[in-house]
């Protein structure tokens, strides 16, 4: 007898009955004990991805936030008319032909006026003119061309400052260094702060980021094209995927026999899911435009480039929506006379779509931050103008980035962790947007 | 008598009606083979019209196999295959010209698990008569469903509800709304397999209540694991054990007077 049954007050208890008691409280304790640990290994796991997501989202908001806002400069405009339709002429095409360095002495006289000048003093004006970005001309003239009843009157405009004195006036570019190795000089610093006393020089909520094109003035740059890329190719992606990628499973799944080509299509549509997504982006390269000869840097050949990466995702995932509806439904409808596709289409999918979703906007999360696949088909060119179609060249939101990611001035740099900002905001829309959908579905249960 | 005797050549014990029934079904030498395995080895019987037909017999002898044939439910399982004759009314169900959802809209089926759609109880009735054209109208529609509840002596308790999920019921009354739907395309033969294997005593004896009220406008065949149930809802009983059909009769004649041994052995408990 053992000590433990010694202690035992009950007699009855035999020898290995008791043994036996006491081995089960070890394994409990031991059980109680790995579970802790588990539970611990689990929240420790948990713990260290939070700190470092927080990390990233830290730097990058920290980096970005400050794009949202811009410096400009107010200053009051004599839309002259004598200047601006030296002929009379003030329709659009007039305003947009004709001397473009016009516009520059209309800036340059409202800058005399707003910096006080002498009208000799060409040093303090050219001074003045470092400040404001050189893409004011043209945006003057734009502005005047869209509402020719402004020539005439006299207007307060936001001019942009340039990138540098937008970095200078957010401390990104500091005044404690010597000058020489400073973008912004000293008499630059003075004319900022008069401009800033007379209450001119202000910061305002940055909307060209979110509606301009390229541009080589960072001040003048914005992520509008690329928005409108990367959305027609969501809608490109969407239309030919979400179909296509439904109808395979469900063919698949339901209707294909179970033998070795089935087999063999499962198997590499497994594969396909695990090939690089550059390779796919030669494929969309050697197929799309050297083949179709369809046009390069066009939204229509990055979401078909997209559909390709993204169809195998959809497919896995929907084949296994569809797997997780239980057999008894399918036994229902076709005991009731249903046949197999009403089957299908009226109690199946409807069933699996809550996953069907998720693996759709996984899919489409995934297509919309793929970059490489879109370098390869010319996505990352200088596109100024908005795309009108699909067919339009265009950039994509994750190449923007990667583009302004290369660009040395500061002003970039904050725009390319504003851009992440905004393609991150994007992602989190279509995953609320999924989420919201998943609900609506799985209320039918 | 020992059973691998009876097993080769094989005979099944029959016991005719004393009142002669219609025949609704009639089969000959049904095997069922799924892959390499036979399951069922020729089974022979004749269910009468109107009256409720009960086959019992240990786990895996076959009796779902059997069920599933009679509206080629086995088309559904890959591997499956059928052979023999199988008659509804002097029709041959597995006819290439005979198309299956129509047989299927003859003979309805209610499942082990009640099964029904996870759509409102209204909808789940009225899901068969839709798809089959069989309500020219809404009030039609609305007509049928409460008619086929009511056969289902579930109405009652669903009729201020009869738009929330039929997934809300009780297991019990799960399995009557099943019975609802099949009821709803208005079938001739009813076949249910182990319908109340999942459900709790009162709700078993709801269910046995109904069958008895069904069996007047329709045929049913029933799978049952419980010898009570047999014999409280069927008239008729076919014994089936390895896949053979051992014998069959009046149920009062099958339970009190068996004439084989392994049926005697099955009822009385000696295994299963
Ligand atoms: N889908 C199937 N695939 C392969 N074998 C099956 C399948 N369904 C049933 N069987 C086999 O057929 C035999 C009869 O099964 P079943 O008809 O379900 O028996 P019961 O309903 O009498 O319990 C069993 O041996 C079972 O293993
Ligand atoms: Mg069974």
């Amino acid at each position: 007898m053992t000590e433990a049954a010694s202690r035992l007050p009950v007699s009855r208890l035999g020898g290995p009955e008791v043994r036996a008691i006491s081995r089960i409280d070890i394994g409990l304790r031991r059980r109680y004990a790995a579970e802790r640990r588990f539970r611990a290994y689990g929240l420790a796991a948990v713990t260290i991805a939070l700190c470092f997501l927080l990390a990233l989202f830290g730097s990058i908001v920290g980096k970005g936030y400050t794009a949202f806002q811009q410096t400009r400069i107010a200053m009051m405009v004599d839309f002259d008319a004598s200047i601006i339709a030296p002929d009379g002429d003030r329709s659009p095409a007039a305003v947009l032909s004709g001397n473009a360095f016009r516009f520059d002495d209309l800036i340059a006289a409202s800058l005399q006026k707003t910096l006080e000048l002498d009208p000799d003093d060409e040093d303090g004006l050219y001074d003045g003119l470092d400040l404001l970005s050189k893409g004011s001309a043209p945006m003057l003239r734009s502005m005047i061309a869209k509402d020719p009843s402004l020539i005439g009157t006299k207007r307060s405009v936001d001019f942009y400052a340039t990138g540098d004195v937008d970095s200078f006036v957010k401390g990104t570019i500091r005044a404690d260094i010597p000058e020489s190795q400073r973008l912004i000089k000293d008499k630059h610093i003075a004319l900022i702060d008069k401009l800033e006393k007379d209450g001119a020089l202000h910061l305002a909520f940055n909307t060209g980021l979110f509606t301009n094109g390229a541009s080589t003035r960072p001040e003048m740059a914005g992520v509008g094209v690329a928005l409108v890329g990367s959305l027609y190719m969501m809608l490109v992606v969407l239309v030919l995927s979400l179909p296509l990628g439904v109808a395979g499973s469900i063919y698949l799944e339901e209707f294909a026999p179970k033998n070795r080509w089935t087999d063999l299509i499962e198997v590499n549509i497994n594969n396909l899911a695990a090939v690089p997504s550059i390779v796919y982006g030669l494929l969309g390269l050697a197929v799309f435009i050297n083949f179709a000869h369809l046009p390069r840097s066009a939204s229509l050949v990055g979401g078909l480039v997209l559909t390709l990466t993204t169809l195998p995702t959809i497919i896995i995932a929907t084949r296994a929506a569809l797997k997780a509806v239980p057999p008894s439904i399918r036994e229902a409808g076709l005991g009731v006379g249903a046949s197999k596709m009403q089957t299908v289409f009226h109690h199946v999918l409807p069933l699996a779509m809550p996953g069907v979703l998720t693996g759709t906007i996984i899919g489409l999360a995934h297509a919309l931050g793929e970059t490489a696949p879109l370098l390869m088909i010319g996505m990352k060119a200088f596109i100024v103008e908005y795309p009108t179609t699909p067919l339009d060249p265009a950039t994509a939101l994750p190449t923007q980035i990667y583009m302004w990611a290369t660009e040395p001035e500061r002003a970039f740099t904050e725009r390319t962790s504003a851009a992440i900002i905004v393609l991150l905001a994007f992602l989190l829309a279509m995953n609320s947007l999924a989420i919201i959908l998943r609900r609506a579905f799985e209320r039918r249960w | 008598m020992s059973a691998v005797q009876a097993v080769t050549p094989f005979e099944t014990i029959r016991t005719p009606d004393a009142a002669s029934r219609p025949v609704k079904i009639h089969t000959v030498a049904v095997k069922v083979t799924y892959g390499q395995k036979e399951a069922l080895h020729g089974v022979s019987i004749d269910i009468p019209e109107k009256a409720v037909t009960a086959f019992i017999g240990p786990s895996g002898c076959g009796k779902s196999t059997f069920l599933r044939c009679i509206n080629r439910m086995n088309d559904t399982i890959a591997g499956a295959r059928v052979e023999g004759t199988i008659k509804l009314d002097d029709q041959n169900i597995y006819d290439p010209d005979l198309d299956v959802v129509e047989l299927r809209a003859r003979v309805g089926m209610v499942f082990q698990k009640p099964n029904p759609f996870p759509k409102s109880i209204f909808d789940n009735v009225a899901y068969g008569p839709r798809i089959h054209g069989l309500a020219r109208s809404k009030a039609d529609l609305e007509e049928i469903v409460v008619t086929s509840l009511q056969k289902a002596s579930l109405f009652n308790e669903v009729k201020d509800r009869l738009n929330e999920p039929g997934t809300g019921l009780s297991g019990g009354q799960q399995q009557r709304l099943c019975i609802a739907r099949a009821i709803a395309v208005s079938p001739e033969v009813i076949l249910m397999d182990e319908p109340c294997s999942a459900l709790d005593p009162i709700a078993t004896a709801k269910v046995e209540e109904l069958i008895d009220e069904l069996r007047a406008n329709f045929t049913i065949v029933i799978v049952t694991h419980s010898m009570q149930q047999a014999a409280r809802v069927s008239q008729r009983t076919a014994f089936f054990h390895l896949g053979h059909l051992i014998e069959e009769g009046p149920t009062d004649h099958v339970f009190t007077n068996p004439l084989e041994q392994r049926t005697q052995d099955y009822i009385t408990g000696r295994f299963g």
